[in-house]
């Protein structure tokens, strides 16, 4: 009996820190956040508000939905339109150009080493700690002394089109935003995308070169179709994830309203994850930062429920799987 | 329809020797088989003749022309493979007719000849399907109406029975012989299954460890293997091998083994003995009469160990000293084990072989 039990029990315990993780990390910040966005929290009333946690005197309030989709906020169109932007822009890079230059790499370079080096040279954003890469971005892009404008030059780029300012001259400031996201995140696609085509068995390359087919045709009438599942797994989760991120943005352009790099919103590349951030952060609008997270949140949800529909639970779970 | 050859090809990967210098010639409308163990170099070798590996070494030609640097797609060539290797995100149909739309053939000519060939292999209801909706032998007929719908030059199958359950097996090697005869494509078959390359093929060509061991018609291979590797591998069950010497006493040749002493024909015994003592003599199980009582004098003295029926005959394991006979009888011969009998064997259908190369001498 004591064994029994024991067995039902154990995997309970052995469970228990990650359990707890999850609750302190997600559940606990999820409750609060939607707490918090009912209310008009600021730095102004936070120590009211902290006595007061979760008692009638706290006020709650539709105020911050108001400002939010009755436009009262100036910012929240510009802000809607950044994101939609960054979002469509760098997905476009994780997962479509991250598909080509993976069949590049996996399928049309027959070299193993090189096929190696390239891939390595993709995940090297992944594996460089993230304030070196925002630094490292910094200095390649500083007009005088960095060596992008340089090399656009030497590749005979005229004068007049390079900005002199990369960081704050729209649309030039965006481009390289999108650049930025989409070179880090391209090797989370490349990852899937090139486990996926190595798992595709060589005969059926083989078959379709017999029957007649060019490097090319293989590539977009077997490998491309064979790749459905990897593709949409991408795409799903780069669009969860990029909803929600921000640190690149915030490493090189800085938030808020002040200080030496807080220019995000002239340069244009305020997006709305970032902007809730500024909102918490450097104008300790507590409530309000809650209010515009809680709907990234549902926006979030909302498709991972879409995406559970589409994919069911193990397609979702399995990314680099072919049907074959 | 072409000649294909194989001049002098290699195929190396890293310092694995999958293929060793191999000549072979397949005659215009020739089925020839590929027979060999596991890992032979049968697949390397249809690779090559593909045009998906590059020989390391010798060049391959259709009829006078040399093809080894045709990329596949210049080649016509169809190929069935190990795995079948259908599109699975294809429908059968669309399987069938994907080389023919490379060859970017009109629309309607596809339709007539996808369904001219699913006719012939009688898969004609499955053209809806996907090839995850289909048996083995479904997709073994969908690969091969693949590979046969543009009219190749050549036609290449790789083990394509293999997957099969041993009914049907039999029935696809008919079927497949008789396809291949109407349509009189050059046909290269690989299989490690002896008897079906016994049964489909023209000429057979052994392979082991990269290299020819023998290429020749089935009768000739069963009757005249060249080495002991080919002699082991083709017949079931297999041939009986003996180590032992060749001595001449007063005039006539014997050979000797620790186990037992037989008497060789005048003239086997001084051919052998001209070139070599140390030998391996070869004798199939049903070279073998079995004598029970007064046999002649060169008839072998053994033991019978075990008796295993087979149906149609026996399979019966005679001991001579320590040395094993396998040997075939009529089912109806009353052994028991134990019991003493005399094996003569046919003087005509011994084999005898050299040790030190493994050459057949006779
Ligand atoms: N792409 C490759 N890279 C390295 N070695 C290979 C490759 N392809 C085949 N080989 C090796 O070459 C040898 C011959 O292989 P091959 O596939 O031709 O054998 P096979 O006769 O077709 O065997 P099976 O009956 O098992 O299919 C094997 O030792 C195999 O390990
Ligand atoms: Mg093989």
């Amino acid at each position: 009996m004591p064994r029994r039990l024991g067995r039902k029990v154990l995997p309970f315990l052995f469970l228990a820190p990650m359990l707890l993780m999850i609750v302190l990390a997600w559940v606990a910040p999820l409750i609060l956040t939607v707490y918090l966005g009912f209310t008009d929290l600021s730095i102004k009333n936070l120590l009211a508000f902290i006595k007061d946690f979760f008692t009638d005197r706290v006020q709650r309030t539709l105020e911050n939905f108001r400002r939010i989709f009755y436009a009262k906020d100036p910012n929240i169109g510009e802000t809607l339109r950044v994101t939609v932007l960054y979002v469509a822009s760098v997905l476009s890079i994780n997962a479509v150009y991250a598909l080509l230059l993976s069949i590049a790499i996996a399928y049309f370079t027959k070299n193993e080493l090189i096929s190696m080096i390239l891939r390595i040279t993709w995940l090297l954003p992944r594996i460089t700690p993230g304030i070196i890469y925002a630094l490292m971005w910094i200095w390649f892009i500083d007009p005088q002394y960095g060596l992008l404008n340089k090399m656009l030059q030497a590749m005979g780029v005229p004068d007049g089109w390079l900005p002199d300012s990369w960081l704050l001259r729209k649309p030039y400031s965006q481009m390289l935003m999108i650049m930025i996201n989409g070179y880090v995140g391209a090797s989370f696609g490349m990852i899937v995308y090139t486990a996926a085509i190595k798992s595709i068995p060589p005969d059926l390359v083989n078959a379709a070169l017999v029957d007649g087919a060019s490097e090319f045709q293989v590539a977009r009438r077997v490998i491309i179709p064979l790749l459905k599942w990897p593709i949409l797994f991408v795409t799903a989760w780069q669009t969860l994830s990029l909803l929600s991120s921000y640190e690149y943005i915030l490493m090189v352009w800085g938030a808020g309203s002040g200080g030496q790099y807080g220019i995000a919103r002239s340069a244009g590349v305020m997006v709305w994850s970032l902007y809730s951030y500024t909102k918490a952060f450097s104008e300790y609008l507590y409530g309000y930062a809650s209010a515009l997270s809680l709907i990234l949140v549902v926006i979030g949800l909302t498709l991972i429920v879409l995406y559970f529909k589409i994919f069911g639970f193990k397609r979702l779970m399995e990314p680099s799987r072919v049907e074959v | 329809m072409v000649r294909v050859t194989l001049d002098n090809v290699s195929k190396f990967f890293g310092k694995v020797k999958a293929v060793v210098d191999l000549e072979l010639e397949i005659r215009d409308g020739e089925f020839v088989a590929l027979l060999g163990p596991s890992g032979c170099g049968k697949t390397t070798t249809l690779l090559m003749v593909a045009g998906i590996y590059k020989p390391t070494r010798g060049r391959i030609l259709f009829d006078d022309e040399d093809v080894t640097d045709l990329p596949p797609k210049d080649r016509n060539i169809g190929m069935v493979f190990q795995s079948y290797a259908l599109y699975p995100h294809m429908t059968v149909y669309d399987n069938i007719a994907f080389p023919l739309k490379l060859k970017k053939v009109p629309k309607q000519e596809i339709d007539r000849k996808v369904r001219e060939v699913a006719k012939l292999l009688q898969i004609d209801e499955l053209l809806g399907r996907k090839p995850a909706q289909l048996s083995g032998g479904q997709r073994q007929r969908v690969a091969l109406g693949r590979a046969l719908v543009k009219e190749p030059d050549v036609l290449l199958l790789d083990e394509p029975l293999s997957n099969l359950d041993a009914k049907l097996r039999i029935l696809m090697r008919a079927e497949i012989k008789r396809l291949q005869k109407e349509l009189g494509i050059t046909t290269i078959y690989v299989t490690h299954d002896q008897v079906e390359a016994m049964s489909m093929a023209d000429r057979i060509a052994v392979m082991n460890k990269g290299r020819l061991q023998q290429y020749a018609d089935p009768q000739t291979l069963y009757n005249k293997p060249a080495n002991l590797f080919v002699a082991g591998f083709i017949g079931s069950p297999p041939m009986n091998l003996i180590e032992g010497s060749v001595v001449e006493e007063n005039g006539a040749y014997y050979f000797v083994t620790p186990s037992f002493k037989y008497r060789l024909p005048k003239e086997i015994g001084e051919l052998v003995a001209s070139k070599t003592s140390d030998v391996i003599l070869g004798i199939r199980p049903e070279d073998i009469r079995i004598v029970i009582g007064d046999g002649d004098d060169t008839a072998i003295n053994g033991k019978v160990y075990v008796v295993e029926p087979l149906g149609r005959d026996l399979l019966v394991n005679v001991k001579a000293g320590d040395t094993l006979f396998k040997i075939l009888a009529p089912a109806d011969l009353q052994l028991e084990s134990g019991q003493d009998i005399l094996m003569a064997p046919d003087e005509r259908k011994i084999h005898i072989f050299d040790k030190k190369t493994g050459k057949a001498i006779v």
